[in-house]
């Protein structure tokens, strides 16, 4: 019994020290991430440096899976919990905002002007109601990926510069069994991988046809010029044959039939540049998105993961939020960010790097950065639906892609009204 | 026990022994009801509340919105196409798992060697973990890669497009679910064929019946019981598929162009991936009251008594 006691009071004592403090004002705040083993380390040095240089304050740093993020932080807002400084995807924002969940970035701490000037212009998804709401530490882009192995025993001298060679170059890697079976993609299309992404704001912009009005609430892609970029896209599955949609079953199918040496081309994220680095056993290669013409206006899809302020940082907790914050996007942390994380720099004088821009991976990358583009989504899942099934509608029903395409417009459109109706016009 | 009970002695606090067991066992059958009540009925109470608000699950606000969300949800054409899905998956899988079921029960019960063995092979897939099952399954599938179409094309036939044809894509996923259920339907079938006594069948061969006719005036009665639990709770399996369409068309869940989508995956499409819980919740209100009403029909067609 005497040895029970003994225990409970030194636990409580060892318990309550802590709490106790040593005679320091302390305040905690609270920063959520998913799950990413690198972004994971790297936060938890950066919040070290960051208590160092300001005693006063304490960071938990808490991260779930990435498949639970988004219900985990949506079941922990109504139960009046969660964090401070808070990781969203970007395409999130906006029903963040909504609810009220995220307060914008105060003017003084981040004055819009200095906003504009110093990051890359993708960024500016992030602005509504002439705020910004969130800001990120790094961006992504879209690239090719090639398999280096194929091109050679195809005779394809260098990366595609134009979608014309681009499909000559698919048609010429891709391999089929005696049934006419494909056994290697020359590309490997994904709808629903990145290709939705590059059908929006690269081949409907290059064909002719800007995607969304400026205000962000008109489609305007199903016009003549989008729907010939939707018949050249689905044409490489139906006619020229060099892909096929789910070739690879599974998420991320594209990535792992690349990996496997089972696609010659792929286009995907500078996300995707560690699982490919890790996984491919082939020679490979990355190079920038091709044009419609040579010499032709580039495009490209921008995205990230943002910071926000919640509203739940209040008093001296939003004061030091705010410290946080800016620590958090600091030119020092982004340069941290590249090397241990291999996200690319939000800063346009970062990006602006001869160094980063020659190197052969980071390089088609960041070139892409001056001109790419975050599609203001309010509703991303279902938004990426209606184009996959755009695609689907011309590859399994023979549906003339104008039709396909202005079915689609109308979906999305509906999906667009329902978020501007909600929203008091500024 | 009505005499032991009085017999036996008063305990403390006045309780007979009789009674003060009965306390414990209603105590111990608390337990599981406050459990049940704590993780079934409250919630699917608060989803009733949900389906008459607007609530996109960050928002701390959830206006009342009255029917809107069963309006919007009447309109929606996704939710129809995953409502007739459902219908279909219901139609399609049951009988083909019911018949082949019953099949293989009256073959096992034919047999004397081996029957175990079949029995346990037949049970496999059901205790198969069913995400694991559903992606072996797919690559079965896949067009270009897969062994089935390899096949069809070595005795002569045109590969086929499986779960990218829209066509086909609901009852590709249907046969997986048939091949799941069906060790446990056979097993629930051979339980009910063992339970009809022997006396009735061998009666019926000495007036003479034989075949089919025994099958259809003796074992399919006497097997009734076991028809409708069998009927209500595969109906429940198949108005509640989820698992197996979201694993086997992950890229585009639900897809080709929503041809396997169904209920349960649309209202999570809805509720984690869309934030709309109020029309999740709608949804869901939606499928209880089909569910209940075609389990109660189930039972009242079905369940007629037999007697001999």
């Amino acid at each position: 019994m005497k040895r029970i006691w003994t225990a409970i009071i030194v636990g409580a004592v060892v318990l309550a020290l802590p709490a106790a403090g040593i005679g320091q004002p302390r305040v905690t705040i609270t920063y959520w991430q998913y799950f990413f083993e690198s972004k994971v380390k790297l936060v938890d040095q950066l919040i070290a440096q960051f208590e160092a240089q300001y005693p006063g304050v304490k960071v938990a740093h808490e991260h779930f899976p990435y498949d639970a993020y988004n219900q985990k932080v949506a079941s922990a807002v109504p139960a009046g919990q969660g964090p401070d400084v808070i990781n969203l995807f970007y395409g999130w924002v906006p029903l963040y905002v909504d609810s009220g969940y995220l307060q914008s970035l105060p003017l003084d701490a981040f004055p819009p002007v200095q906003i504009e000037r110093d990051y890359v212009p993708m960024i500016r998804a992030s602005k509504l109601d002439g705020k910004y709401w969130a800001i990120p530490t790094a961006v992504r882009s879209l690239a090719m990926f090639y398999n280096a192995d194929l091109f050679r025993s195809a005779a394809v001298v260098r990366p595609p510069v134009t979608w014309e060679e681009f499909q000559a170059a698919a048609e010429r890697m891709t391999a089929r069994d005696d049934r006419g079976r494909i056994t290697t993609m020359g590309f490997g299309v994904a709808p629903s991988g990145q290709d939705h992404h590059l059908l929006r704001e690269v081949l409907f912009r290059q064909w002719g046809a800007a995607p969304y009005s400026a205000d962000n609430r008109r489609v305007t892609y199903a016009t003549a010029a989008g729907a010939e970029a939707l018949r050249w896209y689905t044409e490489l599955i139906t006619k020229s044959k060099v892909g096929a949609i789910d070739f690879f079953p599974g998420a991320g199918g594209y990535r792992n039939a690349f990996m496997a040496g089972r696609a010659g081309m792929i286009v995907d994220g500078s996300f995707a540049i560690g699982a490919i680095r890790r996984g491919t056993r082939a020679s490979w290669g990355v190079a920038t998105l091709p044009g419609r013409t040579v010499g032709g206006a580039p495009s490209n899809f921008g995205s990230y993961w943002v910071h926000g302020l919640t509203a739940r940082a209040q008093g001296p907790r939003r004061e030091a939020a705010i410290q946080f914050l800016k620590f958090l996007v600091s030119e020092q942390t982004q340069r941290l960010w590249l090397d241990a994380v291999g996200e690319l720099p939000a800063f346009k004088r970062l990006v602006d790097d001869p160094r980063l821009g020659a190197d052969p991976v980071m390089g088609p990358f960041v070139s892409a950065l001056p001109y790419a583009r975050a599609t203001f989504f309010v509703d991303e899942a279902a938004q990426r639906q209606v184009l996959v099934d755009a695609v689907n509608e011309v590859v399994l029903n023979n549906k003339p892609p104008r039709q396909a395409l202005e079915e689609s417009a109308a979906k999305e459109q509906k999906i667009l009204d329902e978020f501007w109706a909600k929203r008091k016009r500024p | 026990m009505a005499t032991q009970v009085a017999a036996a002695r008063p305990l403390r606090r006045g309780l007979r022994i009789g009674q003060q067991r009965a306390l414990w066992a209603y105590l111990f059958l608390a337990v599981p009801l406050l459990f049940f009540a704590g993780i079934r009925i409250l919630p699917a109470i608060s989803s009733l509340y949900i389906s008459v608000h607007e609530w996109n699950i960050v928002s701390p606000n959830r206006p009342y919105v009255g029917g809107a969300n069963f309006q919007t949800l009447a309109a929606d054409p996704r939710f129809a196409r995953a409502a007739i899905n459902t219908v279909r998956y219901v139609l399609v899988g049951i009988p083909a798992q019911m018949v082949l079921g019953l099949g293989l029960a009256l073959l096992l019960q034919r047999i004397v060697r081996f029957r175990g063995l079949f029995r346990a092979l037949y049970f496999m897939p059901f205790i198969t973990p069913i995400v694991a099952a559903s992606w072996v399954w797919q690559w079965m599938y896949s067009v270009h890669l897969g062994p089935l179409n390899k096949i069809l094309q070595a005795v002569g036939l045109p590969a086929q497009g499986f779960l990218r044809d829209p066509g086909q894509a609901l009852y590709a996923v249907a046969a997986m679910v048939v091949w799941q259920y069906l060790g446990f339907q056979v097993v629930i079938f051979l339980a009910g064929l063992e339970a009809i006594p022997r006396v009735y069948l061998e009666a019926a061969e000495v007036d003479g019946a034989t075949g089919w006719r025994l099958f259809w005036r003796i074992t399919l009665p006497l097997l009734n019981p076991t028809l409708v639990f069998s009927a209500v709770y595969s109906t429940i399996v198949y108005l509640q598929l989820f698992t197996q369409v979201l694993n086997m068309t992950f890229q585009d869940q639900g897809g080709p162009l929503a041809s396997t989508l169904t209920l349960v995956l649309y209202v999570y499409q809805l509720g984690f991936q869309r934030f709309k819980m109020g029309e999740a919740a709608a949804a869901t209100a939606i499928l209880f009251v089909v569910i209940l009403a075609i389990t109660l029909l189930q039972m009242r067609i079905l369940s007629k008594p037999v007697e001999y």
